[in-house]
């Protein structure tokens, strides 16, 4: 990694790596999100090699150089906020989110429109979280869990925060009324969990391979 | 763990300590704990305290959002004095217990399981108000085994409280909201509460509690709030806020009621105020569990156990007994 800026969100101090320079001059970063249990990878990924602008990556809460949380309390909102402060730190960027980080990336192109420049959903761990609706609980109390990063709470909780359909198209909402694009969501994920299948089929998400839609934002 | 620290954390006084100075600490009825220990919850200090005998038979209490165990202290001594150790703790953010920095439902039940560790493996009977008797109806399906009796006090969402409007204005008002909390997020790790004085701090909080007599809200404020160079401020962590938003539906803390196989108990006011959830007894009824009670109190609003603490100490020792 060439740099890392470490930018606060309330309490944690998140870690925002540089990945690789910008190949032509004005096109926006590229902001690349991990997966649940993944970090931010020491190089830029071969897939980011047509990106033309420049190439970042965000450790959410609780991975890679990112502060964990103490007794967890992750949820997607919160991991979202991290995002939020990345874009918003970048000016404006097309994020590229796997599993969890894909969710993510609804998440805040729907909450920054004006920071968020096409959002890219992609396979990977942590894509289909808890489900469309609350299982039956369960308590997960000393336990003698491997010690992070990642934070195990995170990867706890993380694949039982509920995501059902109709609150993920809330954000395709919100990303289509408050984007200049027509097309401000790309799913290029091959796993369609029942909140991914509904944000591709919505008006305002393009279901395209990766490459085409880095093509797509990186001429927008 | 903190109790081996040698400078404790900062607490509200217990009943054999005195008040806090030029303060008359006294309300009719309300009686401060015992006891008062720190338990850890995953790295966490959980500030917990019990009123009766050490030796009697634990029953837990949980409490409401932005409210904390001393507003206990009307009802936990009418079921402490009945033959009962009460013991209940300030959440994760609320009361002397420590910010964290992060806030869920799951990290909230996983306090509370913490917390009932530490009071044998019998199971016991459990108490939740408002927040805490949503909290209370997923640790007792989480954890079956460890829970004899459950009493819900008014703590049973509806969807009655939310505002029906299109989609499109649901859209508008999502985004606002977002970037409201975004910016309260990006900030709030570097504020503190507004301080005060005591009258003040009153003053503020019965805007939330325009039911409740101002001098029991007077009472809280010493348990609540610490005193500062520059007046009094609430110990509740400043990243909190009312609202926020998220997929949770108030219809998935009411599914968890019917699976319920301990005697269970609810209770709820009559009377509709803002910080309760509107629901009405043709939303719990239904959703009893075999052999579930439940109890309308008409003329009393959200906070039952405050507003009438001996009639719903009546409930709860004749339900848990």
């Amino acid at each position: 990694m060439n740099e890392t800026v470490i930018l606060r969100h309330n309490r944690v101090d998140l870690a925002l790596h540089h990945l690789r320079d910008a190949v032509e001059d004005d096109v926006q970063a590229l902001l690349v999100l991990h997966g649940l249990g993944e970090r931010t990878p020491a190089t830029a990924p071969a897939w980011t090699d047509g990106w033309p602008g420049p190439v970042w990556g965000l450790d959410l809460t609780g991975h890679g150089a990112s502060s964990p949380s103490r007794g967890g309390g992750y949820t997607a909102e919160i991991l979202m906020a991290d995002a939020a402060i990345a874009a918003i730190h970048l000016g404006t960027a097309t994020v590229v989110g796997r599993g969890l980080g894909a969710y993510v990336a609804l998440l805040v192109a729907g909450a920054c429109p004006d920071h968020v420049r096409g959002a890219v959903l992609l396979d990977g761990p942590g894509l289909a979280g808890g489900g469309p609706a609350p299982g039956s609980p369960m308590m997960v109390a000393g336990a003698v869990l491997p010690v992070g990063p990642p934070d195990p709470f995170a990867l706890v909780e993380m694949t039982r925060d509920v995501r059902p359909p109709d609150y993920a198209l809330s954000w395709v909402h919100q990303a289509v009324e408050g984007s200049e694009l027509d097309t401000p969501l790309a799913v290029a994920a091959r796993v369609r969990p029942p909140w991914l299948a509904a944000v591709a089929d919505s008006p305002g998400v393009a279901d395209i391979t990766l490459d085409e839609a880095l093509a797509l934002y990186s001429t927008l | 763990m903190a109790e081996s620290d040698p400078i404790p954390p900062p607490r509200a006084r217990l009943a054999s300590e005195p008040s806090p100075d030029g303060v008359d600490h006294v309300f009719p009825g309300a009686r401060r704990p015992d006891r008062h220990r720190w338990v850890e919850s995953h790295g966490l200090r959980l500030s917990v305290w019990e009123w009766g005998d050490e030796t009697a038979p634990p029953v837990l209490f949980a409490h409401g959002g932005f409210d904390f165990a001393g507003t206990f202290d009307g009802l936990a001594p009418l079921v402490a004095d009945a033959g009962w150790r009460v013991v209940s703790w300030d959440q994760r953010g609320h009361g002397d217990s420590e910010h964290p920095t992060l806030y869920s439902w799951e990290a909230d039940v996983r306090d509370a399981g913490a917390v009932m560790a530490t009071l044998g493996s019998a199971p016991m009977p459990i108490l939740g108000h408002s927040k805490g008797g949503a909290l209370i109806l997923q640790l007792a399906e989480s954890s079956p085994h460890t829970v004899s009796h459950v009493v819900n006090l008014d703590g049973l969402p509806s969807s009655r409280s939310w505002p029906d409007v299109p989609e499109h204005n649901r859209t508008r008002m999502r985004q606002a909201e977002t970037t409201s909390w975004l910016e309260h997020r990006r900030t709030a790790g570097d504020k503190a509460r507004r301080p005060g004085t005591l009258e003040g701090l009153a003053e503020r909080r019965g805007r939330m509690n325009p039911r409740l007599d101002p001098a029991w809200i007077r009472y809280l404020v010493p348990i609540g709030a610490r005193p500062a160079d520059d007046g009094w401020r609430w110990k509740i962590d400043p990243t909190l806020r009312p609202g926020g938003f998220g997929p949770w539906r108030p219809e998935w803390a009411m599914a968890r009621l019917p699976s319920l196989g301990m005697p269970t108990l609810c209770v709820l006011g009559r009377e509709l105020e803002p910080m309760g959830w509107g629901t009405l007894p043709e939303d719990v009824v239904p959703n009893l569990p075999p052999g579930g009670r439940f109890f309308g109190l008409e003329g009393v609003g959200h906070f039952v156990h405050i507003e009438q603490p001996r009639m719903v100490a009546d409930l709860v020792l004749e339900h848990i007994s």
